[in-house]
């Protein structure tokens, strides 16, 4: 090669060449990808709250959601309502709640503005889901998940998922044998007041029979993750409170 | 090996064994302590820095006479990271589930020092084609490590193998459970990880000595 390439000149001029190059390659992945990502979020959002209600394709102890071709079928077959829930626990209707983004609404909460809780309520055999999306910090990034209640806010199907944990630690608590401990769980106590679950270490309770001590099984080896979990549903699902007392002296 | 010449063939053999990128470069360790928890996840680490650098030692070898030295750092990192969040983008837009898989590696695999180490000292000073042998044949003796490491910590530590129960059921205490076996939790942490790979330093360089530095 005969030029150069350890002159300043040339050295700014590659930066800047490169950074043109990279750029416009990567702003035009990002572009043109974009209806498609959407597109598969959009079905993955609707794939988690029909698998918290028990549609889904499960094995033994794997994790399927139902397929993609049939997803948004099940959804309005299944889903008989979408609710935007205020603070009083009064609720509207809203076809598009479940693409509401809860990470921009919990920002909106925190800078002092409303937030809109959307719940999605399921019909299944004669059975009613009431699911609502939840999401917290797990150890490196987010983490979210879908709570399927009953209308005494026990639990009857929970999804998570997460961007970030580790791998073989955290990111366990997308398996079946976490997710599943949830079932039956409470979150309120005898006299009506909101409790929680708590992902527990060492509560002598590993097959998680005990359905009433408001915990379930931690993870070894992902603490904070699993202390994530533990907050996220306390702090979210607390605010869906006053709809189920609502709803509680409307069936009543 | 017939298609490669002797010397293209141990660019593959070698990092397999006497220059590990792990047990003798020492690099990459972070991602071998990282997700070595489950042999599932070494596996998919493997085969993800296989891509990797497979591709990004091409592609900084087809580079190497125009990047200016004063920036070859900055340059390596680019080219790495945009390689990684492309394919990630397309996973996404055409591959969901795989992507959902993998979308916890992208970070770790733009930070692995080994894609930096034979960027920076192979693929700067060789041609494409032995480029790309070494950067297979480097990611392959890292995926082996990392196959060891997670097939201790997976078995010791929760019991099981890819995920399957392979010792009988600790908490109906049937199998091996039944003779009072436990599992061993601290397995499942980082630092044992760095005692498995330590111990296989060790078995590697008591069998040649002439790895032992002085």
């Amino acid at each position: 090669m005969s030029t150069n390439t350890d002159t300043n000149k040339y050295t700014i001029l590659f930066a800047i060449g490169m950074v043109v190059i990279v750029g416009s390659l990567l702003a035009f992945t990002a572009s043109t990808l974009k209806p498609n990502i959407q597109e598969n979020e959009r079905m993955e959002t609707q794939q988690n709250i029909l698998y918290t209600m028990g549609i889904n394709e499960n094995g033994a102890t794997d994790i399927k959601f139902i397929g993609t071709d049939k997803v948004a079928g099940e959804f309005s077959k299944y889903i008989s309502k979408q609710l935007i829930i205020n603070k009083d626990g009064s609720s509207e209707e809203n076809s598009e709640a479940y693409l509401i983004d809860v990470k921009k609404e919990q920002a909106k909460a925190k800078n002092g503005g409303t937030r809109q809780l959307p719940l999605f309520v399921g019909q299944k055999d004669g059975q009613a889901f009431y699911i609502v999306p939840i999401r917290g910090k797990g150890l490196w990034d987010a983490i979210w998940g879908y709570v399927a209640l009953d209308e005494d806010m026990v639990v009857q199907g929970a999804f998570f998922d997460h961007a970030g944990e580790t791998p073989g630690l955290g990111a366990n608590i997308k398996q079946r044998y976490f997710m599943d401990d949830f079932v039956g769980e409470k979150l309120l106590t005898a006299s009506g007041d909101f409790k929680g679950i708590t992902v527990a270490k060492g509560n002598n309770d590993p097959k998680n029979l005990t359905k009433d001590d408001y915990e379930v099984d931690a993870l070894a080896g992902a603490t904070i993750t699993g202390d994530g979990v533990s907050a996220m549903i306390k702090s979210d699902l607390k605010l869906y409170l006053p709809y189920f007392k609502n709803l509680k002296t409307q069936l009543n | 090996m017939g298609l490669l010449s002797k010397k293209d063939a141990k660019l593959i053999t070698d990092p397999l064994a006497d220059n590990n990128p792990i047990t003798i470069q020492v690099l990459g360790i972070c991602s071998a302590l990282a997700i070595t928890a489950e042999l599932k996840a070494s596996l998919v680490m493997g085969i993800a820095v296989l891509f990797v650098l497979g591709i990004g030692n091409v592609v900084i070898s087809l580079m190497r006479n125009i990047i200016p030295s004063k920036i070859r750092i900055i340059v390596q990192l680019i080219v790495v990271a945009s390689l990684v969040i492309i394919v990630d983008q397309v996973l996404k837009a055409y591959a969901y589930e795989l992507s959902k898989t993998l979308s916890v590696f992208v970070g770790l695999i733009i930070t692995n020092c080994i894609i930096m180490g034979r960027f920076e000292a192979f693929a700067l000073g060789n041609g494409p084609w032995k480029a790309f042998l070494d950067g297979i044949g480097n990611a392959l003796g890292y995926a082996v490590i990392l196959l060891i490491v997670g097939f201790f910590r997976e078995l010791l530590g929760s019991g099981t193998l890819f995920g399957i129960p392979v010792l009988g059921d600790p908490i109906e205490k049937t199998g091996l459970y039944s003779t009072g076996y436990e599992n061993n939790g601290f397995m499942l942490m980082p630092p044992m990880a760095l005692i498995i790979v330590g111990l296989i330093i060790w078995v590697q360089r008591s069998r040649n000595t002439s790895l032992i530095e002085h």
